[in-house]
């Protein structure tokens, strides 16, 4: 019988499914599913969509599943909801405005809870677009909220990464400024028929003078996703970041510090489960011996790392 | 390492009915039960519920339906997971739907069906003895 | 008015010597609850007297009846001169069957039609669409073209009785296939007399049988105004309706709130394309709920029909007391019914339908017993109608106007609800009104927020329902007798609909649905006449609805859970 990596890649869409709730629950023996995977991965393109609740994020990857497929692109979407943080649950609705697309068997959309990551994107997700990339996806689309450490994640996810504003949200450019500025290769000024839309571009275009004579500028595309105006030239947008990251060694470089994180990520985690096991024999013993001051917390550390 | 394995539900609303109340209601219960709740909101084809709890990696689809075509629903939601090799997701379902049409439901493959008044702890009790047999 | 100072003194001496009788009695049997609430959840006293109503003005704020602020009733002897009109809501599989239950219900004593369309008809697909499949006739009855609505209405006299039609994002459709109906029946548009929901905004916020966005949905809507205001002069153009936003779980506050607001919505839509308030005004009829909280109930449509005439008057300068009166129709709340014990649902509806005569209501549907299992039967029709006439003619309470007027609960209530109201509308004129806070998602999360909370309620035991979490009984399985609609429903009126194709003018049709695309283009055209024109050559519903969801493209509803 072959294996769920193996009948993923081939195409079964349940396998597919199952590796991703694996990764997410950090089910046992997915690390050796995904050295199966990884030799195949490396051809999607990753994009990341982020911005405040209500900036329509949802109906903008709608409409950009259906730009990409008409261009002839296989589309993978993770869509991150928060979780809740007293119960771990969620309920995950981005797929509600992305719903047409099940019927398409070149659309793959799956929807994550951001779980224990405190808005940030899960293991889960990150090991979700080496999945969906393994099993042929061209594109993976993460949507995910911009709140907290997500939009730095999608960074460390995404090849491109977009972020959403929208008029009359109070979104304040000035205070997001920090953030969001070094995370954007581009941005969307989304509900662009509203009042307030010419305000916002101006508004972002000031803070953008600040990169100017930078290798890539964040450009600016307008658009009004309920009824896809502006969307296919969004695309094009999106298409000549990636271009450029090309070219220019940017994309390399992104990639390369992704692989580091993930293989110090991968590190931390081994230790830490082994560090659990070097003392789970005489941890009362050191800790009583500690508190009495007849050891230091220094010595039993060093000692315990030199057994490992 | 492995983290407590997180059960997921896509509820459903198929059809044309527009009566979501049950349907939100349930899906914040099972939520506050620590469940990760796949909505898709109104007016879901059978094809549709069957192709995002597959996406999904759902444990199981809850239908909600008030409009009296559960017969309908069901059996084709149903008969697409044995299409699709995917009977193992558990179907289950609530709204108006008469004590007498509950037996051909579960003769059809349904796991349980919870008529009005049901308290959601029932659900979610049954839900989580459900999959935890099935896996 | 004219107390003295040595009253005032005895009323307070009074007032202590109760208050330390309750704790006396508090000491030795404490209350059944640490707190009391109306269903609604407002904080209800143990007792309410003069000092309850500091601050209200009877002059100001209640008045006499048919006169402004009409919270008495807007007619001067109300239920002296003619009761409500009793209107049950009905309708189920084909035109045919739907056509024999009104006959069967105006033989028994209704004195108006209430018609229950299908959900492929709600929202605008033909019986043989795709979509449609399972649903023909299941909560109401399809009609797909003017040659079901021809049977419906068949040997019913259109100028005789006065028919409400619950129809919302295609109304314009079926209000011209009545037309339609009319017309062959010598009937003409003017002296027809009845009601379309119409009402897209709750659709959005608690329903769900949206179709088109909310800015082509409301030119739709001003197009009926428009319209009516011209040749159909008796019809009641929409019916704002509070009963689904309660029946979704909102509170009494927030039914009366959403609705006013949604009917604040239209007002201005209708302002804005330069209809007059004194005009269109006169048109709007309200839908609402009636629930288990008598008092809470009763006070609801008080306070409702208060602040309805102080929008009219204050926000839209309404002169025309017509304009400023709120009318409306009441169902009691199906939300309600239980499954368990469903005997005991006639009981509750009887309480909840003497509420709404108590609240002055123009017309009222009291659900059957059997609603929350199925459609209900002709037996159970029967004894919610007899609800009604019992109500009316046995239980005096029909003898005088506004009886609970004066009670200081009641006026209590009655000025909380109010005040609660506004402070909602308030905050939803700040997010720039209606349309825009349903957007955001706001008055669902409300109406979530308070049903979830309900549901809690239930289950920990501190809301009581008598059969479920109350006084259970064993029933064993029901096998009691229901209303079924098989699928033979469906092939016969699909099979119907492919002879329709066969023998109308297809020619004519299709040049009549360019007609309406051509008008959906142009924002300034009223697309009535151009519907009634392609109705009477038989265009179906689900062809209209097509032309128009390809100009106007179709609303993803926004949850926000």
């Amino acid at each position: 019988m072959s294996t769920l990596a193996e009948r993923a890649t081939a195409g079964d869409v349940r396998a597919m499914a199952r590796l991703i709730s694996m990764a997410e629950d950090r089910a046992d023996g997915i690390d050796s599913l995904m050295k199966e995977l990884y030799p195949r991965t490396g051809r999607a393109w990753t994009i990341g969509v982020t911005g405040s609740p209500g900036a329509g994020k949802s109906t903008l990857t709608d409409k950009l599943i259906g730009h990409f497929r008409s261009k002839g692109s296989t589309v993978g979407v993770l869509a991150v909801d928060p979780s809740s943080p007293y119960t771990g649950g969620a309920i995950l609705a981005d797929r509600l405005r992305m719903q047409r697309h099940t019927d398409d068997d070149g659309v793959f959309m799956r929807s994550l809870g951001a779980r224990g990551s405190l808005g940030g994107l899960s293991r889960g997700t990150r090991e979700g677009v080496l999945i969906l990339d393994a099993c042929g996806y061209d594109i993976v689309i993460i949507e995910t909220v911009g709140v907290g450490q997500s939009e730095i994640d999608v960074m460390r996810v995404a090849d491109t990464v977009c972020v959403v504003l929208v008029p009359g949200l109070g979104d304040d450019i000035q205070a997001m400024k920090a953030g969001i500025m070094e995370i954007a290769d581009l941005f969307v000024v989304n509900k662009a028929d509203r009042p307030g839309a010419d305000r916002l571009v101006h508004e972002v275009r000031g803070v953008l003078e600040f990169l100017r004579g930078r290798d890539w500028v964040p450009t600016i595309s307008q658009t009004v996703a309920e009824t896809g105006d502006g969307v296919a030239e969004l695309g094009e947008r999106l298409l000549s970041h990636r271009e450029y990251s090309g070219k220019s060694g940017a994309g390399r470089e992104r990639e390369l510090a992704r692989l580091k994180t993930k293989i110090e990520e991968i590190m931390l985690e081994r230790l830490s489960s082994q560090v659990e096991t070097l003392w789970t024999d005489r941890r009362e013993e050191l800790l009583e011996a500690v508190h009495e001051r007849r050891l230091d917390p220094y010595t039993v550390a060093e000692e315990l790392l030199s057994r490992a | 390492m492995s983290d407590k394995k997180k059960i997921r539900v896509v509820i459903a609303k198929p059809g044309l009915d527009g009566h979501d109340r049950g349907a939100k209601v349930i899906a914040r219960a099972l939520r506050d039960a620590g469940m990760e709740i796949i909505y898709t909101g109104l007016r879901q084809t059978p094809e549709q519920i069957v192709t995002t709890a597959i996406q999904e990696d759902a444990d199981a689809i809850g239908i909600s339906i008030l409009s009296g075509a559960h017969q309908f629903y069901f059996k084709r939601v149903i008969d697409l997971l044995k299409e699709k090799n995917a009977s193992d997701i558990i179907v289950f379902g609530g709204g108006v739907i008469p004590e007498d049409d509950i037996p051909s439901l579960l003769d059809l493959g349904a796991g349980a069906i919870f008529g009005p008044g049901t308290p959601t702890s029932t659900a979610i009790e049954w839900l989580e003895k459900a999959v935890l047999t099935k896996s | 008015m004219g107390v003295t100072e040595f009253e005032v003194t005895e009323f307070k001496k009074a007032k202590a010597v109760y208050e330390s009788r309750v704790d006396k009695t508090l000491q030795k049997n404490p209350e059944r609850k640490a707190a009391f609430t109306t269903g609604g959840g407002i904080p209800l006293a143990r007792l309410y007297d003069p000092e309850s109503l500091e601050g209200h003005d009877y002059a100001r704020d209640v008045g006499f009846p048919g006169e402004y602020p009409f919270t008495r009733g807007v007619q001067p002897t109300m239920y002296r001169g003619r009761f409500w009109t009793m209107r049950q809501y009905a309708g189920f599989a084909t035109a045919e069957e739907s056509n024999a239950r009104y006959r069967y219900l105006l033989e028994r004593g209704t004195t108006g039609l209430s018609v229950a369309f299908d959900l492929p008809t709600q929202i605008g697909y033909d019986t043989d669409h795709h979509m449609a499949a399972g649903e023909c006739g299941k909560v109401g009855v399809a009609i797909d073209s003017l040659a079901d609505m021809e049977i419906l209405f068949d040997k019913i006299p259109l100028d005789r009785v006065s028919t409400s039609m619950t129809i919302n994002a295609p109304a314009a459709v079926l209000l011209a296939m009545y037309i339609c109906v009319g017309e062959k029946q010598g009937v003409r548009a003017d002296m027809l007399s009845g009601t379309i929901q119409n009402d897209i905004l709750k659709e959005y916020i608690a329903r769900g049988t949206y179709i088109f966005p909310p800015h082509p949905s409301m030119r739709l809507i001003t197009d009926i105004f428009d319209f009516c205001g011209r040749e159909v002069p008796k019809w009641n153009t929409i019916s704002i309706s509070g009963y689904h936003i309660r029946e979704a779980g909102s509170t009494a506050i927030q039914e009366v709130a959403f609705t006013l607001a949604d009917g604040i919505a239209y007002a201005e839509a209708a302002r804005k394309k330069g209809l007059d308030p004194d005009d269109f005004g006169e048109r709007l009829s309200f839908f609402f709920n009636a629930h288990n909280d008598f008092l809470e109930e009763v006070a609801k449509f008080r306070a409702a029909r208060r602040l309805w005439a102080r929008i009219m008057k204050e926000r839209f300068g309404a002169t025309n007391p017509k304009a400023q009166m709120l009318r409306f129709h009441t169902q009691t709340a199906g939300c309600t019914l239980t499954a368990q014990q469903p005997e005991n649902n006639i009981i509750r509806v009887t309480l909840q339908a003497l509420a709404a005569v108590m609240g002055g209501t123009q017309s009222l549907h009291t659900n059957s017993m059997d609603e929350a299992l199925a459609l209900p039967t002709e037996k159970s029709v029967e004894i919610a109608l007899r609800t009604q006439q019992v109500v009316a003619y046995e239980s005096g309470v029909t003898s005088t106007v506004d009886p609970l007027a004066g009670s200081y609960v009641v006026e209590k209530l009655t000025d909380e609800i109010e005040a609660g109201a506004m402070e909602y509308i308030r905050k939803i004129d700040e997010m720039g009104g209606m349309l825009h806070a349903i957007e955001k998602g706001y008055p669902q999360k409300q109406i979530q927020d308070a049903a979830y909370d309900y549901q809690k309620s239930v289950e920990s035991g501190d809301t009581a329902v008598v059969g479920v979490n109350r006084f259970q009984a064993d029933e064993g399985t029901s096998h009691r007798k229901l209303l079924r609609v098989d699928s033979s429903v469906e092939q016969r009126q699909v099979e119907k609909l492919r002879k329709l194709r066969e023998s109308r003018d297809n020619v004519a049709v299709k040049e009549r649905l360019e007609g309406i695309r051509r008008g959906a283009k142009d924002e300034e055209t009223n697309l009535m006449p151009l519907i009634l024109d392609a109705v009477r050559v038989y265009a179906t519903e689900g062809e209209i609805c097509g032309v128009l969801r390809e100009e106007f493209g179709e609303y993803v509803e926004n949850i926000v859970l």
